[in-house]
């Protein structure tokens, strides 16, 4: 066995920025704080020192002419990774994007292509309030021609980052600020990781659940719990939502007749309407109780901890959400009681003190 | 100065370009140009004096009104036409239409119909020949109502803070749509804006081919040498109605004399003028090649029209590459 390499998720996205920067001269990587002193959490650290300014370009705060910047010079054969460093800022650039990024392939019959990455980072807690920390994955994934993913182990940040970098198509990345000091084991060598199809992470018999980013990692916490009630699943990584393949999904619940899709973004209209219409259509008649999906409410994000207690989904929320699915009150109480946490809800962890 | 030879060539692009249109005018009632089209007529000096000292390398990026440039470009005639008919053969296969014409091979990167959108684009076209030390420009070619969009600003500081081998072209035909500048803009806003971000500004006559390919000659050589972005504003007049091929005078929007004075400075007709008072070309050799240019596309046409769509079925279309 080869020793295991811990890495946390924002130096995986910078190695993994650096390989590929290393292997192709066309790629480069442009955005508002990209050579500042935080290095954009320190995924870009000391990619200006190895490249110089040629190729890690500070720029103006223009979000929509520095997108279409990037398309043009991708139409033109370089590749540009774009970042922000708060998805809401990325709104301003949406005509480009939505317009010439995601429709350059297919208005021109197939012959010009946007090798594009665009890096959105989502922001939680702290405070962040409603400007700084909003989701809006299924606005990017209802766009045709955009792929949308959004990893949440280091292994895959680095691997799908390659994989978007290589991938001849506009790559939106969601990216979770509070996955960015998650560890975990990230090869060495160069890989990619599939960003066309999604993976079952889990096997279980009771119960399908469908999950992404902060929520996946929750759940996963809850699976020692739920074994120990002999509950077990099989559990769908939502990292890549365009394009959006739910064979697999639908195969699980054939088997386990339940389902919890749980969104990082808001249930109304979320990812998991869509997944939920799919099973509704293909596989109703094996649905053992109603399919469930949980997510944000439709209201903006609050800035105080104290309204944003209910705003976010918890593990004890996600619990409760699985033992309704499984018609399984009675041992709600006794199983809430299990889950404690000295966290408080406005940081990741405690090593987290603010300000962004 | 631009010789008797390319004097002839910009009248036949120019030509070229009239006839083109006019064609489409007229058959556009046959109702099987299924697309809003937006004729070039009056406007078409600017595209062939600007493209005459364009290479194939070279880009260009263009918005709703594309016809002209894409043509003064070197873009297929054919591959244009069977877009308007939407064909498989047109230069997107059909998906298009009118508003998004390009051509790969002569360096049209983009044609977009939302305004301002391809001015970024072609931005990022110059980026990409600094980057890789190349010695070409971009070209963007807009009309006068896109400095009213932020991204219009946005690019502006770009091209120039990093300095970019980018030529913005602003093509003034005084309306948006029925909407006039002075409606929409501070007066001489237009002239001074590009000044404003420190770049070299060019006021020309948007109706003098001949002119234009002279003067943006040095323009252009100078933007490959520095890798400085520069503007021109040229004055024009666009005859027929924005979207459509009539005439729409009767709407009475625009000033009778206006409309008077920018007829009778055809660029068509100055550049003959230029042809004849020079002994490059005679009257009588000018309306002969009136009258084959217009068979010529008429056939054009016509086979176009007939063509079957071949192309991929809607649920064939690959949506990533």
């Amino acid at each position: 066995m080869p020793k295991k390499r811990i890495l946390t998720a924002s130096q995986a996205i910078n190695e993994a920025t650096i390989m590929a920067m290393k292997k192709d001269n066309s790629v480069y990587v442009i955005g508002e704080g990209v050579n500042d002193p935080k290095e954009i959490f320190g995924t870009t650290k000391n990619l200006k020192k190895i490249f110089t300014s040629k190729r890690v370009i500070e720029t103006p705060i223009s979000e929509n002419a520095m997108t279409g910047l990037c398309i043009g010079s991708a139409m033109m054969g370089l590749k540009p990774i774009q970042i922000h460093q708060r998805v809401d800022f990325a709104i301003l650039a949406l005509e480009q994007i939505i317009n010439n990024c995601a429709k350059a392939f297919f208005v021109s019959n197939s012959k010009h292509t946007v090798p594009m990455v665009i890096r959105m980072i989502i922001g939680r807690g702290w405070g962040q309030g409603p400007m700084h920390s909003q989701i809006l994955d299924s606005l990017f994934a209802q766009i045709p021609g955009l792929k949308v993913i959004m990893p949440t182990f280091p292994k895959d940040f680095k691997g799908m980052i390659l994989s978007a970098i290589k991938d001849r198509n506009p790559v939106v990345i969601l990216e979770h600020r509070w996955l960015h000091n998650i560890k975990g084991d990230v090869p060495k060598k160069y890989y990619l990781n599939n960003i066309n199809k999604i993976k079952k992470i889990n096997n279980g018999h009771d119960l399908t659940i469908v999950a992404n980013g902060y929520n996946l990692l929750e759940v996963i916490e809850l699976k020692k719990i739920l074994k120990d009630e002999k509950i077990s699943f099989d559990l769908f990584d939502l990292n890549i939502l365009q394009p959006l393949e739910t064979n697999a999904i639908i195969n699980s619940v054939k088997k386990t007749g339940r389902i919890l899709v749980i969104d990082s973004g808001f249930k109304n209209l979320g990812i998991g309407s869509e997944i939920i219409s799919r099973i509704s259509e293909t596989c109703m008649e094996k649905l053992k109780s109603k399919p469930l999906r949980i997510g944000l409410p439709f209201v903006p994000t609050p800035s105080s901890r104290f309204l944003a207690k209910s705003y976010y989904l918890n593990k004890k929320r996600i619990l409760i959400s699985i033992l309704q699915v499984l018609n399984k009150k009675k041992i709600k109480n006794n199983l809430s009681k299990k889950i404690k946490s000295n966290i408080p809800i406005d940081v990741p962890d405690l090593s987290f003190k603010g300000p962004f | 100065m631009i010789s008797k030879k390319n004097t002839k060539k910009i009248y036949f692009d120019l030509l070229k370009i009239r006839t083109i249109e006019e064609i489409i005018s007229e058959r556009y009632k046959e109702q099987e140009m299924r697309c809003p089209i937006h004729l070039s007529i009056g406007q078409e000096a600017i595209a062939v004096g600007i493209c005459h000292n364009l290479n194939n390398y070279d880009q260009i990026v263009s918005n709703h009104r594309c016809h002209a440039h894409y043509l003064a470009k070197g873009g297929d005639e054919k591959k244009m036409i069977n877009e308007f008919y939407g064909n498989s053969d047109g230069c997107s296969g059909g998906r298009g239409g009118s508003m998004h014409l390009f051509d790969q091979k002569k360096g049209i990167l983009s044609s977009v119909p939302i305004v301002s959108s391809s001015i970024p684009v072609g931005v990022g076209a110059g980026f990409s020949f600094k980057y890789n030390k190349k010695k070409n420009i971009a070209v963007i070619f807009i009309g006068d109502a896109a400095i009213e969009e932020g991204v219009f600003y946005e690019s502006l500081n770009y091209a120039k803070i990093f300095s970019l081998p980018v030529l913005f072209v602003c093509e003034n035909n005084l309306f948006s749509c029925f909407t006039n500048i002075n409606e929409r803009q501070p007066k001489n806003l237009i002239k001074k804006i590009s000044k404003s971000f420190g770049m070299k500004t060019h006021f020309l006559n948007g109706n003098n081919a001949i002119q234009i390919a002279n003067k943006s000659k040095k323009i252009i050589e100078e933007i490959r040498l520095k890798n400085e972005p520069q503007f021109i504003l040229l004055d024009t007049y666009r005859v027929l109605e924005h979207c459509g091929p009539y005439e729409d005078d009767h709407l009475n929007y625009r000033n009778k004399k206006e409309i008077k004075y920018w007829k009778e400075n055809c660029p068509l007709k100055k550049l003959e003028k230029i042809l004849v008072s020079n002994k490059i070309l005679s009257k009588s050799s000018l309306r002969n090649y009136r009258l084959s240019y217009k068979k010529k596309y008429n056939l054009i046409f016509e086979d176009c029209k007939k063509s079957k769509f071949l192309g991929t079925k809607l649920n064939n279309i690959k949506l990533y590459a």
